[in-house]
């Protein structure tokens, strides 16, 4: 084995599992269950970029998702622009307004809570928009995609439904594989750059950083650039899956909820952090529903209330998330082990 | 000269903080900057830094003038400070914050910590490159400031109070760290209170007081001077000094 393969071992092994997970999931509804835990994965690692490594706590990064989700559908519906195209345009648009909102914020130096509120404010402010623009937006019945029932049209379309048996049930979790691929790794690549080592500098201490020679504007800039466009990038995944956006789906504060939850609760500030926040919150959330349903009969509602008890005492008893845990449970049987030795 | 500071003021609503103050500072000096707390020491570092705009008054480094330039921008000209209340980015270790200084010169990760090394055996925290900046002594954190400017290779260093809080021989310690940093060829300009560091290593010392540079001359120049003494023991202390000293004679 060479070197790159040795030491970067783990991450391989991940990949492969994730790579051949349809080779073990058979059930439609798992498969299902395993996309949506990626996406908001993907979500939350753009969140995580942002929130996590730099310390500008979004409260509403539903910017970047509404709007990815916005330019990909309207470009199809509209102009009949083909989604291969359309989505990189969702991109850009995601990092126009991660630019514009950077800017604003940035420039006049909001930190903390007025950083989250000006965020929330303008997710507000969009879902406003995309209401009222009717004849840009088709307002508050949202935007509808037309079906693809032609199964050799499906890869041209970006649409699997009908598509030949395989593509039909595991297409689009390879695509959120493969965002959730690219964004992780570019994470990995950040988190190993001079760009990541100065974002989290000025995390830590935004006036020694500067005193450093760290242009914290610019890399503050950098960071929601990259955020937007993870998150944007989902965008692209829910429309060409559900081929429905309307106001709230976009900018409503789930998408924004989400994107924070995961980090926090896997570990802000790490590569895995969101996709173990992610797997933790919706294996949670499936096994407390399904152990409700057993003792209790289909009580709805229920489930969500143990589920924020046992957030809360995550938050209360692991600051560092569920990865800072694991790292020190590691780090104690690691010393154990030396001890004895 | 490295730096020229010339008549540089400063108000905070009705006080005055530093009031047409310029000092010049040539290349390899040590310079001190000293006078009683409150006289506007750190706001004029903070200003020389682009930390704080200046309400007139201009500074020039290297030939530059940077007066109202941000403090990056002046750190990459190769002036940097230390401040007086640390600031260490606690939740990374002694070697990644100094290889954050590391970074403003060189951009590839590896290079910038194996530099870190360099620097923390430097500077004597050699043996402390994996611990969290949090958990250090007092001491340990002014190394650490010290350290993580000293990374960004400046060429002129302003240190504010880096022996503040230190015991008599983590003074003695940090004084010869410092004349290490002069022999390698950085120009350093000093705020102290410790005055055994001050008459031991300047070359030449600034007191300034309620804003206004009152002194300027070797250590032993300037703590004769009767207006600094003044400054530091009150109005008449000169006076009465010298009487006390004339009487000790008769008796």
């Amino acid at each position: 084995m060479n070197g790159f393969a040795k030491s970067h071992l783990g991450w391989l092994l991940l990949a492969a599992a994730l790579l051949a997970v349809p080779v073990f999931v058979k059930s439609g509804r798992w498969i299902e269950f395993i996309e949506l835990t990626l996406f908001v994965a993907v979500l939350g690692q753009g969140w995580n970029i942002l929130g996590g490594y730099g310390g500008q706590y979004s409260f509403g990064h539903a910017l970047f998702f509404g709007t990815g989700a916005y330019i990909q559908a309207l470009l199809q519906f509209k102009y009949g622009v083909s989604p291969w195209i359309a989505m990189w345009f969702a991109v850009s648009g995601g990092v126009l307004v991660g630019l514009f909102v950077g800017y604003l914020s940035f420039r006049y130096g909001l930190r903390g809570s007025y950083f989250a509120l000006i965020t929330l404010a303008f997710a507000e402010a969009f879902h406003v928009v995309a209401r009222s623009f009717i004849s840009i937006t088709e307002g508050g019945r949202g935007v509808q995609l037309a079906l693809n029932r032609d199964p050799d049209q499906a890869i041209a379309l970006f649409q699997f439904t009908f598509a030949d048996p395989f593509l039909k049930s595991y297409g689009y979790y390879y695509v959120i594989l493969a965002l959730l691929m690219i964004a992780y790794g570019a994470t990995w690549w950040m988190e190993r750059s001079r760009f990541g080592a100065q974002l989290v500098a000025l995390r830590e201490n935004e006036d020694a950083a500067e005193a450093l020679g760290i242009n914290t504007f610019r890399t503050k800039m950098a960071a929601i650039c990259m955020s937007a466009a993870i998150t944007s990038s989902s965008g692209i995944y829910y429309v060409q899956k559900f081929l429905f956006v309307d106001p709230a789906i976009a900018y409503g504060p789930t998408k924004s909820v989400e994107a924070l939850f995961a980090p926090i609760i896997g570990g802000l500030g790490t590569v895995l952090g969101p996709l173990v926040g992610s797997v933790f919150i919706h294996g949670l959330s499936e096994v407390t529903r399904e152990a409700i349903d057993a003792v209790w009969g289909a009580r709805p509602g229920v489930d969500l209330i143990l589920f924020g008890i046992i957030l809360v005492l995550v938050l209360g008893f692991a600051p560092k998330g569920l990865v800072g845990l694991a790292e020190a449970a590691w780090r104690r049987v690691a010393r154990g082990g030396k001890a004895q030795r | 000269m490295i730096l020229e500071v010339r008549s540089m003021s400063k108000t905070f609503g009705g006080l005055k903080a530093v009031s047409r103050a310029s000092l010049s500072v040539g290349e390899g000096e040590i310079v001190s900057l000293i006078g009683p707390n409150g006289a506007g020491k750190t706001t004029l570092f903070a200003m020389i830094s682009g930390f704080l705009k200046a309400d007139e008054g201009s500074v020039a480094f290297a030939g530059v003038n940077v007066t109202g330039w941000r403090p990056h921008k002046v750190c990459r000209l190769g002036l940097v400070r230390t401040f007086q209340v640390v600031q260490p980015f606690p939740n990374l270790s002694v070697a990644q914050n100094i290889a954050v200084g590391a970074h403003t010169r060189l951009r590839s990760r590896a290079g910038a910590l194996e530099k870190a090394g360099e620097v923390a055996h430097a500077v004597g925290m050699g043996d402390r490159l994996d611990m969290p900046a949090g958990s250090l002594t007092v001491a340990g954190r002014k190394r650490l400031e010290l350290a993580r400017a000293l990374a960004t290779e400046p060429r002129l260093l302003l240190l504010d109070e880096v022996m503040a809080g230190l015991n008599a021989t983590e003074i003695d310690e940090i004084i010869g760290v410092i004349r290490d940093i002069r022999q390698s060829g950085v120009t350093i300009l000093l705020i102290e209170h410790v005055m055994r560091a001050v008459m031991n290593l300047s070359d030449r010392t600034y007191v300034i007081n309620n804003g206004v540079m009152i002194a300027e001359g070797t250590p032993n120049e300037v703590t004769q001077k009767p207006e600094v003494i003044e400054a530091y023991l009150g109005h008449g202390a000169s006076e009465r000094l010298e009487a006390m000293g004339a009487g000790g004679g008769h008796a």
